[in-house]
C-alpha cells in the first residue's frame, strides 16, 4: 500500500458516550463505542467494517463525516480543489485534520468531498420534496449551477443510477417509489456533486434479496467510473466479501483484524473473526460447516478492563492475554493485521 | 398420510384500493417429522399463509378456496373453539420479532406456565413448572432462569424463550416465521442448530418462513419457493438449490452472495415485484422473466410435477 494514494487517514480514533449522567454531576461511566481505531482507505478503494451490532462500525462511520466528534484521535483527509479563498488547516504532508476543522464554510467545502448512503431509503428522504429536488439539493447548497443545469445534471444522475427515463421520475415523490427506486434516488444525491468518499451504512440490508444485488452491482460500476471511495458498513460477511477490497473486523470498538478481503475471509487469523466466518450460512444446503462455538453473548463495552476485549469469551485466551492490555494490530502475513498474542 | 393438506388456498385482502391477492392456490403437504422452508421477498405471502393455518388472518382477509386439512379435519370449516384447541396444541407459531412480545413485567417462566395451564386446564401449577424447566433445558437455557424478567435475558436468550414457548404444549407442527432475523449472526447460528436438534429429539414438523436463502439451506427438508402469491417451485432442499427449474428461483440463487466458492458477478432481476392489487396475467412472474413467450403472458402454468421429483409453476422449466 503506497502513502500515495491515500485519501483517508485514520489514527488512533476513539468515541465515548457517558452512561446514566446524573443531574449536575460528571458522568462516571463510558460507553466505548469506537475505541482507539486505525486505518488509511486508498482513493478508489471500497473497505468495508464489519462486525455485529454495536460494534462500532456505524460511530467510526459518523466520526468520519463529522456527524460526530470524536473523544480522541485524528482523521484527515486529502482534499484538492478547496477554492482559493478558503485556507483550511493542512498537515505537512498537505492532508486537511478533519478534528480541526472549524466554520460553517469549512465544513460546507468538506461536505463536497464526502457524502453519506443510509440504510433506510424509506427514512432518509424527505417525503415532501419531489425526487429532482431530492437529488439536487447538494448542488443548491453547494451553489452549483443555475436551476436549469441542476436539473440537467438530475436528470443525467437519475439515468446513471438506473432510473429511466429520468422525466418519468424527477417530479414523482418518494412514496410513489419501491424500495429500490428509493436507494437509487438516495444514491444520486450523494454522487451528485462529485464527491471523492462516500460512506454507506448498510445500504441494501432494508431491501429486497431481488433488488439488493442490483443496487450493489450499480455502487460498484459507480467506483469503477468516477474512482471513489467507499467506506462499506456491514453486518453481512457473504455482502463484504462481493463488495471490498480490503475489510476491517470490529469487536466492542476496536479493530480485530485488518486486510484484504479474500484473505480476512479464506484465511481468518483471529479467533472472533473465525467464529465469525464459520457462523455464516451457508446457501447451500449440500455445505455443511464445522461449528465453533462462542462463550456467551457480545457485552457492552462499559468501562472495558484494559485487557483483550474478546478475553472473556476467547476460546483461545492465556494467562499472558489476562494480564497484558489489548494486543496491538500486527501485520502477521502481507498487509493482513491481527491483534491477538495467540493467532 | 401427510400430517398436513394445503389444497389451493387462497386469500385475498379487502382493501379500500381493492382486492389484494395475497396467495392464490397454493398447495403443500407437510409430513411427521419434516421441515419445510417457505422462501420468499416481502409481501410474497409467506406470512399470509402462517396466517391462514392458525386462522389468525386479520378481519378484512378473505379464505375465498382451498383446504387446509390437518389430522383429516379442514381447519377452515372448523367451529372458532375447535380451533382454538388446535392453537398451540396442535400448531403453534414463532412470531416474527417474537423475542420483543414477551411481557416486560412478568417472569418468563410465568409466561410460559400460563400458556401451559390455559390450554391444558387439568394440570396443576407445579406440573407445568416442571415442563417448562424441561423446555428451558431442551431449547439450552439454564432452568434458574425460570424466574427472571425479559431485561435479564440477551437476544438470543430471549428467542430460545420463545422457542420454548411454542413447544410448551407439545405440538404437532410449529411455525417459525423470520425466527432469527433480529440477530446477529454467531447468535443466529446458536438458534439454527438449536431448532435443528430440537426437531431431531422431538419429532416435531417444522415449517420455517424467512426471506433467507441461506436460514432456509441449513433448517429445510424441502422448500418452497413464493413469488407474488404464488408458490412457483417445491421440492427437496438440495435439488432446488443445485438445479433449480423455475426462473425466478434461479434468479434468486444468483442474487445472493456468498462467503463460499468462487467469487462470482451476482445476476439482478430487472423491475419490481408485481402490485397484488392487479396482478399481471398468466405467469405472475412473466415481466421480469428473461424466458418469457406470448403463453406466459395468456395463461397461468400450475404447479406439476418435473423430472427431478419436486414441483414447479412455469410453461419452460429450465
Amino acid at each position: 500500500m503506497t502513502a500515495k494514494n491515500v485519501l483517508v487517514r485514520v489514527e488512533r480514533l476513539a468515541r465515548l458516550f457517558p452512561v446514566a449522567r446524573g443531574w449536575l454531576r460528571r458522568a462516571r461511566h463510558f460507553v466505548h463505542a469506537v475505541d482507539e481505531v486505525s486505518f488509511q482507505i486508498q482513493q478508489g478503494e471500497i473497505f468495508g467494517l464489519v462486525g455485529e451490532s454495536g460494534c462500532g462500525k456505524t460511530t467510526t462511520g459518523k466520526l468520519l463525516l463529522k456527524l460526530l466528534e470524536p473523544t480522541r484521535g485524528r482523521i484527515s483527509f486529502r482534499l484538492e480543489r478547496t477554492p482559493q479563498d478558503l485556507p483550511l488547516p493542512r498537515d505537512a504532508d498537505g492532508f486537511v485534520p478533519l478534528t480541526h476543522l472549524r466554520g460553517r464554510r469549512a465544513l460546507k467545502e468538506f461536505r463536497r468531498h464526502a457524502q453519506m448512503i443510509f440504510q433506510d431509503p424509506y427514512e432518509s428522504l424527505n417525503p415532501r420534496m419531489t425526487v429532482l429536488e431530492i437529488i439536487t439539493e447538494p448542488l443548491r447548497v453547494q451553489k452549483i449551477g443555475d436551476p436549469l443545469e441542476q436539473e440537467g445534471q438530475g436528470a443525467e444522475m437519475l439515468k446513471r443510477v438506473g432510473l429511466s427515463p429520468p422525466e418519468s421520475f424527477l417530479f414523482r415523490y418518494p412514496h410513489e417509489l419501491s424500495g429500490g427506486q428509493r436507494q437509487r434516488v438516495a444514491i444520486a444525491r450523494a454522487m451528485i456533486i462529485n464527491p471523492s468518499f462516500i460512506v454507506a451504512d448498510e445500504p441494501t440490508s432494508m431491501l429486497d434479496v431481488s433488488i439488493r444485488a442490483g443496487i450493489m452491482n450499480l455502487m460498484l460500476s459507480l467506483r469503477e467510473e468516477f474512482n471513489i471511495s467507499y467506506l462499506y458498513i456491514t453486518h453481512d460477511l457473504a455482502v463484504a466479501r462481493y463488495m471490498c477490497d480490503r475489510i476491517a473486523v470490529m469487536y466492542l470498538g476496536k479493530i480485530v483484524e485488518l486486510g484484504p478481503t479474500e484473505a480476512v475471509i479464506q484465511n481468518p487469523l483471529h479467533p472472533y473473526t473465525k467464529a465469525l466466518i464459520s457462523a455464516v450460512p451457508v446457501p447451500d444446503p449440500r455445505v455443511k460447516r464445522p461449528s465453533l462455538e462462542l462463550k456467551g453473548g457480545v457485552p457492552r463495552p462499559i468501562d472495558p478492563e484494559p485487557r483483550c476485549r474478546f478475553y472473556n469469551r476467547c476460546p483461545i485466551a492465556t494467562d499472558h492475554c489476562r494480564i497484558h492490555n489489548h494486543p496491538p494490530l500486527e501485520e502477521k502475513e502481507r498487509a493482513h493485521w491481527v491483534a491477538c498474542y495467540e493467532a | 398420510m401427510a400430517l398436513l393438506e394445503v389444497c389451493g388456498l387462497t386469500v385475498h385482502y379487502q382493501t379500500r384500493q381493492g382486492e389484494v391477492h395475497a396467495i392464490d392456490g397454493v398447495s403443500f403437504t407437510l409430513e411427521p417429522g419434516e421441515a419445510l422452508g417457505l422462501v420468499g421477498e416481502s409481501g410474497c405471502g409467506k406470512t399470509s399463509i402462517a396466517l391462514a393455518l392458525l386462522r389468525l388472518l386479520p378481519e378484512n382477509a378473505l379464505a375465498k378456496r382451498g383446504r387446509i386439512l390437518f389430522a383429516g379435519r379442514d381447519l377452515l370449516e372448523l367451529p372458532e373453539e375447535e380451533m382454538r384447541q388446535i392453537r398451540w396444541k396442535g400448531i403453534s407459531m414463532i412470531f416474527q420479532g417474537a423475542m420483543n412480545s414477551l411481557n416486560p413485567v412478568y417472569r418468563v417462566g410465568d409466561q410460559i406456565i400460563e400458556a401451559i395451564l390455559t390450554h391444558n386446564p387439568q394440570a396443576s401449577e407445579r406440573q407445568a413448572r416442571a415442563k417448562v424447566a424441561q423446555l428451558f433445558e431442551l431449547v439450552g437455557l439454564d432452568p434458574e432462569r425460570l424466574d427472571r424478567f425479559p431485561h435479564e435475558y440477551s437476544g438470543g436468550m430471549k428467542q430460545r424463550a420463545v422457542i420454548a414457548m411454542a413447544l410448551a404444549c407439545d405440538p404437532k407442527i410449529v411455525i417459525a416465521d423470520e425466527p432469527t432475523t433480529a440477530l446477529d449472526v454467531i447468535v443466529q447460528d446458536k438458534i439454527l442448530r438449536e431448532m435443528r436438534r430440537i426437531q431431531k429429539e422431538t419429532g416435531v414438523s417444522m415449517i420455517y418462513i424467512s426471506h433467507d436463502m441461506a436460514v432456509i439451506a441449513e433448517v429445510a427438508d424441502t422448500i418452497g419457493v413464493m413469488y407474488a402469491g404464488k408458490l412457483v417451485e417445491l421440492g427437496p432442499a438440495e435439488e432446488i438449490f443445485t438445479s433449480p427449474v423455475h426462473p425466478y428461483t434461479e434468479a434468486l440463487l444468483s442474487a445472493f452472495p456468498s462467503i463460499h466458492g468462487e467469487k462470482r458477478r451476482l445476476k439482478s432481476l430487472p423491475g419490481e415485484p408485481p402490485d397484488l392489487l392487479h396482478p399481471p396475467p398468466g405467469c405472475r412472474f412473466h415481466p421480469r422473466c428473461p424466458y418469457a413467450t406470448a403463453v406466459c403472458q395468456r395463461e397461468e402454468p400450475p404447479l406439476e410435477p418435473h423430472r427431478d421429483g419436486g414441483q414447479a409453476a412455469c410453461w419452460h422449466p429450465l
